[in-house]
């Protein structure tokens, strides 16, 4: 085997592992979220958290602007004490609110975030006041079928 | 000598060995990548093994990686499509490959491969007493012959595994969008957004890095430490097979459940 | 002013573990001397090359080489010293993924810093010496067992060695080889001025070839002399390896039990 079509070959091999990592991390992977930015960090209470996780997407609009970076108990309020990353970009007033939504039916939760009025903005380690814990699906049938029970009883 | 039969004695013997030569085999390997002076002095060493490690494997990779990808579509789409999830195919199939099977099905062929051709290489080499000729010209066998194919397996590896992967979501995409009918936007889009540059991507190379180093190293090892004759080198070979894909799918257990603990 | 003997050998004996290879041996072998090492398998004879070339350690005695304690010699002394020797391995061990000439060149490009100009003119004259110049080209697969030993040859005397050593060069070759093979000895030991060291059982071709021969039998240095002495001695051992007796000190039958018993004859 000659020097030179060795070394051409070794080359477009070489080259080709290259391109096919940075197909995958371009067209395949999700390079833009993931600390890319700095971020700054506020927390939220929930009641239920439902099946929220960290490093779930914390979406305003449905636009990605950070992730559930910790999730923990508080014992003295029991509720749960959730910590936001969020994209220094974006900056939300200080009435804004975090809802614990679903995508899709069944698919996987994340938090939701409205801005509110206020002019003045939320900074680093302020709380979310407004909250809305995710919705447990146990609950919504049994308020169901007990809204159900009222009709039936008023009806009688 | 203690007879080795299926006696306690027998087995303390052959734990004390394989011990022993685990230890054997450490030496080999440290030394081998201290004495990568040369490789590093003169690169076209390692270039002509990459060659034959690296460049003579492309063939098996990317058909065993289109082929692995078009099964995944198939049965992701079978599976998928009882949920109604038909959409998120592009996310089963990426995130197969990216996460285990582009590293553990690459580095398995590449150990069949390349990693029994080493050692078959370096054993004939051993028993034809070619590396006994070296030294006695004044040559470290270990660093003229055992380093470049190291340094050549470890950087072939990770390259192999993401063309694997690569491959593989084209076989995927051949299959669910072109084939079936999923849709395309829906394909592409929900990958994206679900395979992660850091935890996913980068996690599959580290696997396959880890992985060339295991199986270079065992295939390396059984090579150098053949018995000279023809018998002492087919076992080595199959050896190497053997253990490099043991050790794989050991390796793979315990990176796994470190790398991804907290999903 | 260098000592005559270019190797010295005192009082040396090795052992694979409890198993004694070689015991008690004393040689010195002048410079310029052609000497040859017999014996039957096993005897001893390619252990000893490998101590004189570093490659084993004596446990006890002096293995002495051109002035120099090689069971002393760290790794980078040895490996000096190696430049100076060449060796010629039993079944050539070329290098089998290099053609002859890359074979051949391969110690000036690891060891010196000629320019390929050079180095092609000196492989071609080491090729033209051993009389293969003419296959240059070829890889090693495609010599037969005489050509592929000359080009080990050629490639042992690349540096210009001052000893040479040769592991069994006659063992498998054909007449014409083979009478090659001791011509190349003889006339590249005068050559280069060289010592030369040859292991062998093949008796004619060796006494023709050689100044002195030592004979080692279990190990021990049992005779040595010249040629004439080896032929003409009345010692049993040397005269059954010399004559090609059947039966001798070394006998033809393997040790076991009488014939009679295995036989089941007798009471």
């Amino acid at each position: 085997m000659q020097r030179s079509t060795l070394d051409l070959w070794v080359g477009l091999f070489v080259m080709a592992g290259i391109g096919a990592l940075l197909v995958l991390a371009m067209k395949v992977g999700n390079m833009s979220a993931g600390g890319n930015g700095a971020s700054y960090q506020l927390v939220a209470q929930f009641e239920n958290i439902g099946g929220l996780k960290p490093r779930a997407p914390v979406k305003s609009a449905g636009v990605v602007v950070g992730r559930v970076s910790a999730i923990q108990f508080d014992n003295e309020k029991f509720t749960a004490r959730v910590t936001l990353n969020i994209d220094q970009q974006y900056k939300f007033p200080k009435d804004s609110s975090a809802s614990i939504l679903t995508s899709g039916l069944l698919g996987e939760q994340y938090i939701g975030l409205e801005g509110g009025g206020d002019p003045a903005n939320l900074n680093t380690g302020d709380r979310i006041k407004q909250t809305q814990s995710a919705v447990v699906l146990e609950k919504l049938i049994g308020q169901f079928l007990y809204s159900k029970a009222a009709d039936g009883a008023d009806k009688k | 000598m203690i007879h080795k039969g299926l006696s306690i004695r027998g087995i303390g013997a052959r734990t004390i060995d394989s011990v022993l030569r685990l230890g054997y085999a450490a030496r080999f390997i440290a030394r081998t990548v201290m004495s990568s002076g040369t490789s590093l002095r003169r690169p076209r060493l390692v270039i002509r093994e990459l060659y034959f490690t690296g460049v003579l494997s492309l063939i098996i990779i990317l058909v065993s990686g289109l082929f692995v990808g078009m099964v995944l579509g198939f049965q992701g789409y079978h599976t998928l499509q009882t949920y109604g999830s038909e959409s998120a195919l592009g996310v089963l199939v990426a995130l197969s490959l990216v996460r285990e099977l582009g590293p553990v099905v690459s580095a398995l062929l590449f150990a069949s491969r390349a990693g029994s051709a080493m050692t078959a290489e370096i054993g004939l080499m051993k028993a034809t007493e070619q590396l006994s000729a070296m030294e006695m010209m004044a040559v470290d066998p270990i660093s003229r012959v055992v380093a470049p194919r190291f340094w050549a397996g470890v950087i072939a590896m990770p390259l192999l595994a993401a063309m694997f992967s690569a491959m593989g979501i084209f076989g995927g995409y051949l299959v669910g969008v072109v084939l079936i009918g999923v849709d395309e936007g829906s394909f592409w889009s929900q990958m994206q957004s679900a395979v992660d540059f850091r935890n996913d991507i980068m996690n599959g190379v580290i696997k396959s890095a880890v992985f060339g180093f295991a199986v270079t190293w065992i295939s390396l090892f059984e090579g150098y430490d053949a018995p000279p004759t023809a018998e002492g080198v087919s076992g080595a070979t199959t050896r190497t097979v053997v253990t490099s894909s043991l050790a794989i799918l050991a390796l793979d257990f315990l990176l796994t459940a470190f790398m991804f603990r907290g999903l | 002013m260098p000592d005559k003997n270019i190797i010295e050998i005192k009082d040396v004996s090795y052992a694979y573990g409890t198993r004694p290879i070689l015991t008690g041996i004393n040689m010195n072998i002048p410079r310029g001397a052609t000497v040859a090492i017999m014996g039957i398998s096993g005897s001893g004879k390619t252990t000893l090359l490998r101590l004189i070339a570093g490659v084993m350690k004596a446990r006890q005695g002096e293995v002495n080489v051109d002035g120099q304690r090689v069971n002393n010699l760290d790794s980078a002394g040895i490996y000096r010293l190696r430049r100076r020797l060449g060796m010629m391995f039993q079944f050539g061990a070329l290098f089998t993924d290099l053609s002859v000439f890359d074979n051949v060149a391969f110690q000036m490009r690891e060891h010196t810093d000629l320019s390929e100009a050079m180095i092609r003119d000196l492989v071609l004259m080491k090729l033209h010496a051993v009389g293969l110049r003419g296959a240059h080209r070829l890889m090693p697969a495609e010599l037969s067992g005489g050509m592929a030993r000359r080009v080990a040859l050629a490639r042992a005397i690349a540096l210009d060695p001052m000893l040479m050593l040769y592991d069994e060069p006659f063992t498998g070759l054909d007449p014409i080889a083979m009478g090659i093979i001791s011509n190349l000895i003889k006339e590249l030991n005068a050559a280069l001025g060289a010592t030369s060291i040859v292991v062998t059982h093949d008796v004619q071709e060796a006494l023709a070839v050689v100044d002195y021969v030592y004979y080692l039998s279990g190990g021990k240095m049992v005779a040595h002399g010249t040629p004439a002495d080896i032929r003409n001695s009345s010692d049993p051992v040397v005269r059954q390896f010399v004559y090609g007796e059947i039966d001798g000190p070394v006998p033809y039958q393997y040790p076991g039990r009488k014939l009679a018993d295995d036989m089941r004859l007798g009471a």
